[in-house]
């Protein structure tokens, strides 16, 4: 697999909340403006780079026995620095995004990403890798906070977008709005990922269907 | 052709008598049944409320042909569920709110209420409560505008009169309380139309005493008991028994083939739980109403409730022989 395959599995095959299910916690929760959304990507990013690269570089000296809380450790000091820098020079977006910066921690896609790809490749593709899948999930939370948004306040990262007259409905930035936008999404997706597979014998949907199947940790 | 049919044999599984009821049998009853409410809100609201009807009803039927259309399923709106559902929905809606907001919780109430969760006889709540309920968290300040009835003036609930705390003397009689002469949702204003409805439906075996009954003694019984304590006479609890939406929802809603409990005893403590929600709510929640939340909450827990009142089988093995 070339290193731009494994940076575009991140964004559309294998995309981390829409397609494996992964990190819904903060995908239901922040989602309510798309400032908040490109905080939270741009923040979880930016760990999940970190953490893949040290993850990778030590994936040799790193026991096998204990190798989840090695992996915690390494996370959680990305997101300690992540959180500081926030809390120093965006403190209104630390101020919104709240408990889940350091919930980024417990987020199971940064710690999958480590036990599934990070320990068994080296350091260039676990970059790679890093990038897409941040991208990626920072596209599905920016999808996700755009509906929600312009639904439920009537604007897009804070200008209007509907008319004054119109009123948005509320409950689109409540969290019953969370769940059915990102249940609609899902279903969404997963219509047009079956039309496609019904159309085209290719098989390879078939897998990527099987490893959306795995359990999601909750986080 | 004739001949063919008589020599097959025909094998089916139980049951094998059928009463020769339908869906579409079931529902035009209900909409029978809702005829005295839908009189009562034409007459105390007039055009609005005729306006927020058909559109709350043509709204759901159309979704409803457009979701079956999609997911290729049999497009079923000739069975009236949608119409009953539409109108359920009215009924429990201001007479001033704005069309298009009643059909968005039309809309809400058949996609995401019904057909969503696989269509009549799969959805786990009531749709036309996930309507209202919607519509309540998107829109709070339309959906609590209410107006007086026959002269359209700006007024409050009953039940937010006793909220705010207005004294005994200043409330609605009990006697316009009963005709439907107050402020209100199109539907659940008078308690005579909906008494007359649940007595037909209850008449023709649609629907099971237990639930309503149960419901509206536990309501009666617990506002019997706080008036009681707070020093109010016997019209505190009659009040609630024939405010807000209490006699719709018993009689129209906690009884909802789908989404109420099957067994006898299920039934009963399906009303009693909704009773007892709908005054706590009353009394101490942020709303002054809670009979939709209370039916909502209730049937999430009807799975459970059915379960574990499952009648026992008789003729097993016995473990200790």
């Amino acid at each position: 697999m070339n290193l731009f395959q494994e940076f575009s599995k991140g964004i559309v095959r294998e995309n981390p909340l829409f397609r494996l299910v992964l990190g819904m916690c903060p995908a239901l929760a922040i989602t309510t403006s798309v400032n908040n959304a490109l905080g939270m990507g741009v923040a979880f990013t930016s760990v999940l780079i970190a953490s893949n690269i040290v993850i990778s570089a030590l994936r040799k000296l790193i026991p096998d026995s204990i190798r989840i809380p090695c992996y915690i450790v390494i996370i959680a000091s990305f997101v300690t620095v992540t959180e500081m820098v926030m809390h120093a020079y965006l403190p209104d977006l630390f101020e919104s995004l709240g408990i889940f910066i350091p919930l980024i921690v417990v987020n199971c896609i940064i710690l999958g990403r480590a036990e599934a790809f990070a320990n068994k490749n080296s350091i260039i593709p676990s970059f790679v890798d890093g990038i897409g899948m941040g991208i990626g999930y920072t596209l599905a939370l920016t999808i996700v906070a755009t509906i929600r948004e312009v639904l439920g306040a009537g604007t897009f990262l804070g200008y209007p977008v509907m008319s004054a007259s119109a009123q948005s409905a509320l409950i689109m930035i409540l969290p019953p709005g969370a769940f059915l936008t990102l249940g609609c999404t899902l279903a969404f997706i997963n219509m047009m990922q079956n039309r496609k597979a019904k159309k085209s014998s290719d098989f390879k949907v078939r897998i990527t269907e099987q490893q959306v199947a795995q359990p999601f940790s909750s986080n | 052709m004739m001949n063919n049919r008589e020599n097959l044999l025909i094998v089916s599984s139980s049951p094998h008598l059928h009463n020769g009821n339908s869906v579409a049998k079931a529902m035009r009853d209900v909409l029978i049944a809702l005829i005295p409410a839908l009189i009562a809100s034409l007459y105390f609201f007039g055009w609005a409320a005729a306006k927020v009807i058909i559109t709350c009803i043509l709204a759901a039927v159309l979704s409803e042909a457009v979701a079956q259309k999609i997911m290729k399923r049999e497009v079923t709106i000739d069975d009236g569920s949608a119409v009953v559902t539409g109108l359920l929905l009215a009924f429990c809606l201001p007479s001033t709110l704005p069309l298009w907001m009643a059909a968005i919780g039309a809309v809400v109430a058949i996609i995401i209420g019904k057909q969503m969760f696989g269509g009549l006889g799969n959805n786990i709540f009531n749709p036309a409560l996930i309507g209202r309920a919607v519509l309540l968290a998107s829109w709070p300040v339309a959906m609590t505008s209410w107006v007086a009835p026959l002269d359209g003036v700006t007024t409050a609930t009953p039940l937010g009169m006793l909220k705010q705390g207005v004294i005994a003397e200043q409330l609605p009689s009990l006697w316009n309380l009963f005709i439907g002469n107050v402020g209100g949702s199109l539907g659940e204003t008078s308690a005579v139309a909906l008494i007359l409805g649940g007595i037909y439906l209850l008449y023709k075996g649609h629907i099971d005493w237990r639930i309503p009954f149960s419901y509206l003694g536990t309501v009666f019984v617990f506002t019997l008991i706080v008036g009681f304590v707070i020093g109010e006479g016997l019209w505190y609890p009659l009040f609630h028994l024939l405010s807000g939406g209490l006699l719709l929802g018993a009689f129209f809603m906690a009884t909802d083939w789908v989404t109420s409990p099957i067994t006898k005893k299920g039934k009963i403590i399906f009303g009693i739980g909704c009773g007892l929600l709908t005054v706590i709510i009353r009394l101490m929640g942020g709303y002054p109403e809670g009979v939709c939340y209370s039916i909502l909450l209730m049937n999430m827990i009807t799975p459970l409730i059915d379960r574990y009142t499952k009648a026992r089988v008789f003729g097993g093995v016995s473990k200790h022989a």
